[in-house]
């Protein structure tokens, strides 16, 4: 990116501005220069010459802050034939999503400052911002606790073995207690294996009817159960990911009223898919025909029932689950195309993730200005104090931030994914709500040619000033 | 029903009117290309295998058990588990069609070097196989093929913990024979329903057939939304008929087996103890093994059946397998005229 390009305000015209930040909601305009926001308001069209900026029309579309995900699969180092670091936040670019946390089960995971580098050195080059999360043992392995000192000075965010839980009730104690003082969270991914042996989707009617070993909603329950309790022994910061169940749910509702301080995330599809889904149709099971297997559907924890996604919605409305996490995890093909048995676990997400959200707010599930803070200010609170300014669109913020029509409708079509990872159950759905233009640092980092002007978007990002824009 | 004129042709004229099967005109031939579960079969097409069966044993029966129906056609058998009466019974049945059988098995195959289910499929469709026959111990490696094969015909016999519909199908042939139509038959199926195909697919026959099921055994071993509030219920919760909403579940054998017709012991594998579903063997039989003195509570005349290899002394006692209440050497010699019956009609479609 050359520092002309940078240099060119873009003035993101008429449409309404959403920022929880502030609690601002209304019309207005937005002018962006020099990678950061220069003033948010009604009429500024009018004080700026058409010559001497970009302007975005922004008439009918929502207008806010870029979407954080604190939990993102990247897969590098180690499986770039799943995704990489680049694809994974062009992809990111795509739904709207300006910072990517990325989790550290990657081959080497990220148990040492060396491989912290690595990813933040790839990252810098990326579209969106890049920021690590380190594991809480070494090699996750869940016996010893990794150097959490040093991956935290080599800029981690976070802690988690997601992918496997800290299933060490002992371990997990330490770790909660050992980073009090780095004010880092510790992400945990919460599933008893004990109580869902090679379990592959939710225990019900459907894992009975396929034949498949469920996972009951208890094994992630006892294990949200357990973390709570010792994050108000421990006083450290706990953070529950990707919960699916409604007893998790009611669990974070009670300690939080206790005045316990953890956070919480829930995923898009814990918010729109259901267990059904397995058995194909698009979850439409009075459709005929033979049982599907959709292994598109085995992702971790599992789709549950129509009840578990109305508690996961209600949660997210009333702010006891404080944000979305995408859990994006993109396989290769071979990885999904196999037995449900056999196929990996996991969703690609971050493309469709806004569209399947919005679909709580057509429904009345959430108001649109709350789905934006848990998309923006929730999961910045739940990092910490450093990611305030991301999460904000008022003058000298940076410009990260996205622009989408909230009733465009569209299809899913995995071929036009920029992910590696076409592993999604909603090809061919019609999802309504549509990313159109986003920007990181003032830069438009993607731009949908359907809704807006295609020579918007610049392509090249081997600026390293991301980098130097972040740190935590 | 649909026939294979050209292959029934190249018989010779004078052999043909005798071994051409007897199978009655009205069978279903329903244009099914699969056979993945019993659970979309109807009843009336259920009735159509097993009337097509009888048809099929009367040419067991003969001396020279041979017919040119199927002629031609090629047959694999895909075995990923071992087995003795189901791959040989589907052996037997294509040969006795005088298809041409091929048997592979996981061990001695690209298996063994790692290829995957999909390709190893795509290749026999690749050459030219018109039917396999697949074992898989993953729930749905049928459906699988299924839906990836587009010139192929899929049998599903045995997938994980999901189903056996030829075992349910030769269950229900048997059944018939001997207590003629099965609506309102009280059917009890005991032991480890949680792990078995076997037992998910005779209960949807049973059912489908209007029996009345009744599953017995551990509560360990009793599939949780089988026990669960609302499992009775009319129709699942989108809406979709249930057809299982009839099924009872009793754990106590002694009072699931008053009044039964039939009783079907599942066969026990000896890692469920070890797993600890069930504290010890000792208890297990004298809790759940059916014997003597419980068939004495049933009906008069109530038949055991059991689909094999059968823990003769554990969850079956030797009086009893080898009396004259058993059906187990009937069920083998009908699990090769229902085979018989499905290659026939799969091929017709």
């Amino acid at each position: 990116m050359t520092t002309a390009e940078t240099n060119v305000p873009v003035l993101i015209a008429g449409g309404r501005v959403i920022d929880p930040s502030s609690g601002f909601d209304g019309i207005a305009d937005v002018l962006v220069g020099d990678g950061v926001i220069k003033a948010v308001g009604p009429g500024l069209a009018g004080q700026v010459s058409a010559d001497d900026v970009r302007v975005i029309p922004a008439d009918g579309m929502v207008v806010c802050p870029g979407f954080i995900d604190v939990h993102t699969h990247l897969r590098e180092p180690g499986f770039e034939y799943k995704e990489t670091i680049a694809t994974g936040a062009a992809a990111a670019a795509r739904g709207g999503f300006t910072t990517l946390c990325a989790m550290p089960n990657t081959e080497p995971p990220v148990d040492n400052a060396a491989v912290v580098d690595y990813v933040l050195r790839r990252g810098a080059a990326a579209a969106v911002r890049i920021r690590a999360i380190g594991c809480v043992s070494k090699g996750r392995r869940g016996r010893e606790l990794a150097d959490m000192e040093e991956l935290a000075a080599a800029g981690c965010v976070a802690f988690s073995d997601d992918g496997d839980p800290v299933h060490d009730s002992g371990l997990m104690r330490l770790a909660l207690t050992y980073s009090r003082d780095l004010g880092l969270p510790i992400s945990n991914h919460c599933q008893d294996h004990a109580l869902c042996p090679q379990g592959v989707m939710a225990e019900g009617w459907v894992s009975s009817r396929l034949g498949l070993a469920g996972i009951p909603a208890v094994a992630e329950e006892a294990m949200v159960a357990r973390d709570i309790a010792l994050a108000e022994l421990t006083g450290g910061r706990l953070h529950l990911a990707h919960l699916s169940a409604a007893g998790s749910v009611e669990m974070v509702r009670t300690a939080k009223s206790r005045g316990i301080p953890i956070t919480a995330e829930v995923c898009p599809h814990h918010l729109m898919l259901t267990e059904d889904w397995a058995l194909g149709g698009h979850g439409d099971t009075a459709a005929t025909g033979a049982l599907s297997y959709e292994t598109q559907t085995k992702v971790y924890p599992p789709l549950r029932r129509p009840e578990d996604v109305a508690a996961c919605i209600s949660g997210l409305a009333d702010g006891t689950i404080d944000c979305i996490a995408t859990d994006h995890a993109p396989h290769d093909r071979a990885s999904k195309e196999c037995t449900y048995q056999d196929a990996a676990f996991g969703i690609s997400v971050l493309e469709t993730a806004l569209g399947m959200l919005m679909q709580a707010v057509h429904d009345g599930g959430i108001l649109l200005p709350t789905l934006i803070d848990r998309l923006t200010l929730g999961p910045a609170q739940a990092l910490g104090a450093a990611f305030a300014p991301y999460a904000a669109l008022v003058a000298g913020t940076p410009a990260d931030l996205v622009v989408f029509d909230p009733d465009a409708v569209w299809r899913v079509d995995v071929n036009r994914f920029a992910s590696l990872g076409r592993n999604t159950p909603l090809d061919g759905v019609e999802l309504r709500g549509r990313v159109a233009a986003t920007l990181v640092g003032g830069r438009p980092v993607f731009a949908e040619p359907d809704l807006l002007a295609p020579d918007l978007l610049s392509t090249d990002f081997s600026s390293t000033d991301l980098l130097s824009n972040g740190g935590r | 029903m649909a026939s294979l004129p050209a292959t029934r042709a190249a018989a010779a004229p004078a052999e043909s009117a005798v071994i051409d099967p007897v199978i009655p005109g009205d069978a279903v031939a329903s244009g099914r290309r699969h056979v993945l579960d019993l659970d979309d079969f109807t009843a009336a097409e259920i009735a159509g295998v097993l009337d097509n069966a009888a048809g099929m044993r009367e040419v067991l029966g003969r001396d020279i058990k041979k017919v040119p129906t199927l002629r031609g056609r090629v047959i694999v058998t895909l075995f990923y588990e071992a087995s003795t009466r189901t791959r040989v019974s589907f052996e037997e049945a294509g040969k006795i069609l005088s298809a041409d059988v091929i048997n592979m098995s996981a061990s001695a195959s690209s298996i063994e070097k790692g290829e995957s289910l999909l390709n190893t499929g795509l290749t026999l469709q690749a050459m030219g196989v018109d039917t396999i026959v697949v074992r898989h111990p993953h729930s749905g490696a049928p459906n699988f093929l299924a839906r990836n094969l587009g010139r192929v015909s899929v049998i599903n016999a045995g997938d994980g913990t999901h189903a056996h519909p030829t075992q349910a199908l030769l269950d229900l042939y048997t059944a018939r024979n001997h207590v003629g139509e099965l609506a309102e038959r009280k059917v009890v199926i005991v032991g480890d329903v949680l792990h078995s195909r076997v037992a998910r697919s005779a209960v949807w026959g049973f059912a489908r057939m209007g029996a009345q099921v009744t599953l017995s055994g551990p509560r360990t071993l009793l599939p949780e939304p089988f026990t669960a509030a609302g499992w009775g219920d009319a129709t699942h919760r989108n809406g979709s008929e249930n057809p299982l909403a009839s099924v009872r579940v009793e754990p106590d054998l002694d009072a699931a087996i008053e009044g039964a017709d039939l009783v079907m012991a599942l066969r026990l594998q000896s890692e469920r103890q070890q797993l600890g579903f069930f504290p010890s063997l000792r208890e297990y039989i004298r809790r759940w093994q059916v014997n003597d003195a419980r068939m004495a509570r049933a009906n008069p005349g109530a038949l055991l059946m059991h689909p094999g290899p059968m823990n003769e002394g554990i969850e079956v006692s030797t009086n009893l397998a080898h009396g004259e209440r058993s059906l187990i050497e009937e069920q083998v010699t009908n699990g090769v005229a229902i085979r018989m019956a499905l290659l026939y009609q799969l091929a017709g479609a």
